[in-house]
């Protein structure tokens, strides 16, 4: 299937017990960009995410990937990373190897283990004895391993130190499948906003502003980062619903 | 290279003046092979479809051409990289006049400090 949008949601919406974590959200994002998912915490970032990813239920409205509803298709073309790790101590890189090659026909081995290699990760090497940082880039290695269509980061940055997370972002922008799009939710602005094609910004679960970046610079003449302060720091105000 | 980017303008652009600079200074030779998207993307740490339009819009200008066979080169057009370098050079000398004007200096003060600088470079020199 290739539809000209890659997402699609309209009127997406998501309560949890009575709050609402997503508010009717209208949003189109094309094919083969680079974008950023900012918000404050508690926007909605993860939520929007995992409802993209099929692991939440969305309450009211819908969302197509590819012109499908989350489920087994749009699994085989999304490629996720967590906000957290989830690998169990006793594997090896090497056995979550074997299991992404199980689970998705789009992950190519040698790649990962070209990635390793470059980061002086063992592939016999065992989840257990490694970092916290080791660990989130075997778990990008593996996400950027996919030739997927659409990616979805859920804060890739947020947990490591900066020369790693500009190699964590030259490892994204130099992997992922150009006809893909990469989104990338983090409130961590300055560090990526070179990357970024497109911006979307959440609050309170509702999209406030969804454009260009370049489009943003040319009008307001400042950087991503600043806009954003400017549009949260206004919104303290409202920002008891 | 080293790349100077400012987050508060739109980033084609100025990937665009760089490049233009590198070709001008004769980084890339006239006629030879110029980079891939992909490397000078990685190279600034931008996103492909960045660098992808500041080099789309130097092919507009004549600057790059792509070769069917050899891939992506730097134009022949000796008179055009000339022209360019010539308007930078304007451009520059502009605005360093229009800097020292708003310190108080005339044009003539300032070709006169010009020539005493290069006299005292000629003076070290010895």
């Amino acid at each position: 299937m290739k539809t000209e949008m890659l997402v699609e949601c309209l009127d997406l919406t998501k309560n949890f017990s009575g709050k609402k974590a997503l508010d009717a959200v209208n949003l189109k994002i094309g094919r083969g960009k680079i974008i950023g998912l900012l918000g404050p915490n508690g926007s909605g970032k993860t939520t929007l995410i995992k409802i993209l990813n099929g692991l939440l239920e969305p309450t009211f409205g819908s969302v197509l990937i590819d012109g499908e509803k989350p489920g087994p298709y749009t699994k085989s073309i999304v490629s996720y990373l967590p906000d957290r790790t989830y690998f169990a101590d006793w594997m090896k890189v090497s056995d979550i190897f074997d299991m992404f090659r199980d689970f998705y026909a789009d992950f190519d081995r040698k790649k990962a283990e070209e990635m390793c290699g470059l980061l002086n990760i063992g592939t016999e090497e065992k989840i257990k004895n490694m970092s916290k940082g080791t660990k989130e880039k075997v778990q990008l290695i593996l996400v950027m391993s996919r030739k997927a269509q659409l990616y979805l980061l859920d804060e890739p940055i947020a947990g490591v130190d900066p020369a790693a997370r500009d190699y964590i972002l030259s490892t994204i922008i130099n992997n992922y499948n150009e006809e893909g799009t990469v989104i990338i939710s983090t409130h961590l602005i300055a560090d990526i906003e070179r990357v970024l094609d497109e911006v979307v910004f959440l609050r309170n679960g509702q999209v406030v502003r969804h454009e260009a970046v370049d489009d943003i610079k040319e009008k307001e003449g400042k950087s991503i980062d600043d806009v954003f302060k400017d549009t949260f720091r206004m919104g303290v105000a409202g920002y008891d619903r | 290279m080293e790349w100077n980017l400012d987050d508060s303008r739109p980033i084609w652009p100025q990937l665009k003046e760089q490049l233009l600079r590198e070709i001008i200074a004769g980084r890339y030779p006239m006629g030879g092979p110029f980079p891939t998207v992909r490397d000078l993307a990685e190279d600034a740490g931008v996103n492909r479809n960045t660098m992808q339009r500041a080099m789309a819009e130097l092919e507009a200008d004549g600057f790059l051409i792509t070769n069917r066979t050899a891939g992506r080169v730097v134009t022949s057009d000796e008179k055009l990289i000339e022209a360019m370098k010539r308007k930078l050079a304007e451009q520059n000398v502009e605005k360093f006049i229009g800097e020292m004007a708003a310190i108080g200096y005339s044009a003539e003060d300032v070709i006169e400090m010009i020539h005493k600088k290069e006299e005292e470079k000629g003076v070290n020199n010895k």
